[in-house]
């Protein structure tokens, strides 16, 4: 497992490149590859359909019709060469606010008693370090996040749910993320946001994208409640800070 | 300005050219699993290309017409009927108000059609795409299959458009496909993690779709491949015809709806053309695997894009024709 000096290119069918930076989940890899998707973006190359930011790959789809595959290559090979070392421009923090423990955190018990820390060191541990959204996979806008403080990692639920509630945020082993639907899962819940992670009527309905950074922020039931009622009526906005 | 179900067939669903422009943010790219049928129909009727239509599997649905319409069947035959006379597929028929068009079932050529409407299915879009995601409720008509008593809207008719009546594909253009059809499939990005007895196997044998067939993924059964390191990695984004091979060795071939990231090693890439000819098989029938370049896969789009081209300018003088000779 390691970072590469040079990313490589794999041939992924006639409509699709993937630049790999690594094989493990390195911060420093995502950077350069996010980096590189703004580079191509800038640059809005005739042709090119869809950019793809995973872990530690960008996929590149292109309409074989307009572009062949040396073309790609050759737009990569560029941005590569011009883009700033892991500079992605503006690094943004996207604060979640969230009621954690009790009814909406039926976990946070285990979570506790794995970990062996009281409930409030739990919530302090989980809003003390900003974690980074490394991709969004598995259903539309689950961030997988990275770098929590690992001393509150707690493996899978043993039984996963048949349903999860959506807004509910979860740990399973380091990583955290939040629900944007309701879907079956097996992650230790130990509280939920009121937020919507993913929200039809925006234009752009995702809260998070791939390379942002989440604070969690503890909040009251009132509070909850206030942010909960502002969603539903389409006029809550997320507190953003430029990093 | 609608379709009433009156029955909803096996699995009929909204589809279009897809939700593209979001895999980023998770979301499946979804749209027809013959795109190429979905286009020809479209461009019989004169829509625009991407216009949304009901696609329809194995045993498709019975359907009223609120107003009058053309539509045209591409794709699978699966025995259509107007107004219980029948109807052939890959030509334009006209509909009156109240009209009902219904289907007998599978004919043994294919077993998904695209019923293309002119006007398009009117479902309002999300994020730009009016296809119809199930597994995350998303897209098409409120995100599910089509039940009884629906009504889907339509959109609004084009121009001229009653002049494509009886407009029929020419055989040469349609994109109908043998049942013995090759899979053309280029390297994927993970061929080096089989050896050379893995690759022998899956492109010598003979794979058969399984009972887990659906518009997310194909499961074949056949021999298993073998591999020379492991069969997981870090997830990872996925490409439509991606083709995984997990521990057990079988292939899954990854469809329309497939998820956005995948953490399976993926040996090769079936060619977008092949893709729609995989879709049309249904479980029990086999695959046979072509190992091609990525242009030769390439050109078989280019191909198809000649034939559409044709295909318009033949409707042009077809309608031209038509309107000529209502007027004398």
């Amino acid at each position: 497992m390691s970072v590469y000096e040079e990313p490589i290119f794999l041939s992924s069918g006639e409509s699709c490149l993937v630049v790999e930076f690594a094989d493990e989940i390195d911060r420093g890899a995502n950077r350069r590859l996010q980096a590189l998707r703004h580079a191509i973006e800038a640059r809005g190359p005739r042709g090119v359909r869809e950019l793809v930011a995973t872990y530690r790959s960008l996929a590149i789809h292109f309409d074989p019709l307009v572009l062949e595959y040396g073309d790609v290559e050759g737009i990569v090979k560029t941005s590569l060469q011009n883009m700033g070392e892991g500079e992605t421009g503006e690094e943004r923090i996207v604060v979640i606010p969230v009621l954690y423990g009790g009814e909406y955190g039926p976990d946070m018990g285990n979570v506790a008693s794995y970990t062996g820390l009281s409930v409030e060191e739990v919530v302090k541990r989980h809003t003390g370090r900003d974690c980074y959204c490394f991709m969004l996979g598995f259903m539309p806008g689950f961030p997988y996040l990275g770098g929590m403080d690992e001393s509150i990692a707690t493996p899978r639920l043993k039984q996963p749910r048949t349903s999860t509630p959506v807004g509910s945020i979860g740990i399973a082993d380091k990583q955290t993320g939040g629900y944007p639907f309701d879907s079956p899962g097996g992650w230790q819940l130990i509280g939920r946001t009121p937020a919507k992670l993913y929200d039809p009527r925006k234009e752009n309905p995702f809260l998070l994208e791939a390379g942002d950074w989440v604070r969690f922020r503890a909040i009251g039931d009132d509070e909850y409640q206030k942010i909960a009622a502002e969603e539903a009526a389409g006029t809550y906005a997320a507190e953003v800070i430029s990093k | 300005m609608s379709i009433k179900v009156v029955k909803p067939g096996l699995f009929t669903t909204v589809q279009d050219l897809g939700r593209w422009g979001f895999q980023s943010s998770g979301v499946p790219v979804s749209g027809a699993m013959d795109p190429f049928s979905l286009r020809i129909g479209n461009a019989l009727l004169g829509n625009a290309q991407g216009d949304a239509a009901l696609e329809i599997t194995v045993l498709g649905p019975e359907i009223v017409f609120g107003d009058e319409r053309c539509v045209a069947l591409t794709g699978a035959d699966l025995g259509m009927k107007i107004d219980g006379i029948p109807a052939e597929p890959w030509r334009v028929y006209k509909i009156s108000a109240g009209g009902r068009v219904s289907f007998d079932g599978v004919t043994g050529n294919g077993c998904r059609g695209c019923l293309c409407v002119s006007g398009g299915i009117g479902v309002a879009p999300v994020m730009g795409s009016r296809a119809t995601h199930t597994r995350s409720k998303m897209g098409g008509f409120e995100g599910r299959a089509l039940k009884a008593g629906d009504e889907v809207p339509c959109g609004e008719n084009y121009p001229l458009w009653r002049l494509a009546e009886g407009f029929s594909c020419p055989a040469d253009l349609r994109p109908a496909r043998a049942p013995d059809e090759p899979i053309l499939a280029s390297d994927g990005p993970q061929v080096d993690a089989f050896n050379d007895e893995g690759l022998a196997t899956f492109y010598g044998g003979t794979y058969t779709v399984s009972g887990e067939a659906d518009r997310m993924g194909y499961r074949l059964e056949g021999p298993e491949v073998a591999r020379s390191k492991p069969a997981d990695i870090l997830s990872d984004g996925i490409c439509c015809g991606a083709v995984q091979v997990p521990g057990h060795g079988r292939p899954i071939v990854m469809m329309a709806d497939r998820q956005t990231t995948g953490g399976y090693t993926k040996i090769a890439v079936v060619s977008l053309w092949s893709v729609a000819a995989l879709a049309q098989r249904m479980p029990g029938e086999s695959v046979r695997f072509q190992r091609a370049t990525r242009e030769e896969c390439a050109a078989k789009l280019t191909e198809f894009e000649g034939n559409i081209a044709r295909l318009e300018e033949f409707r042009a003088s077809y309608r031209s024709r038509n309107q000529y000779w209502r007027w004398v």
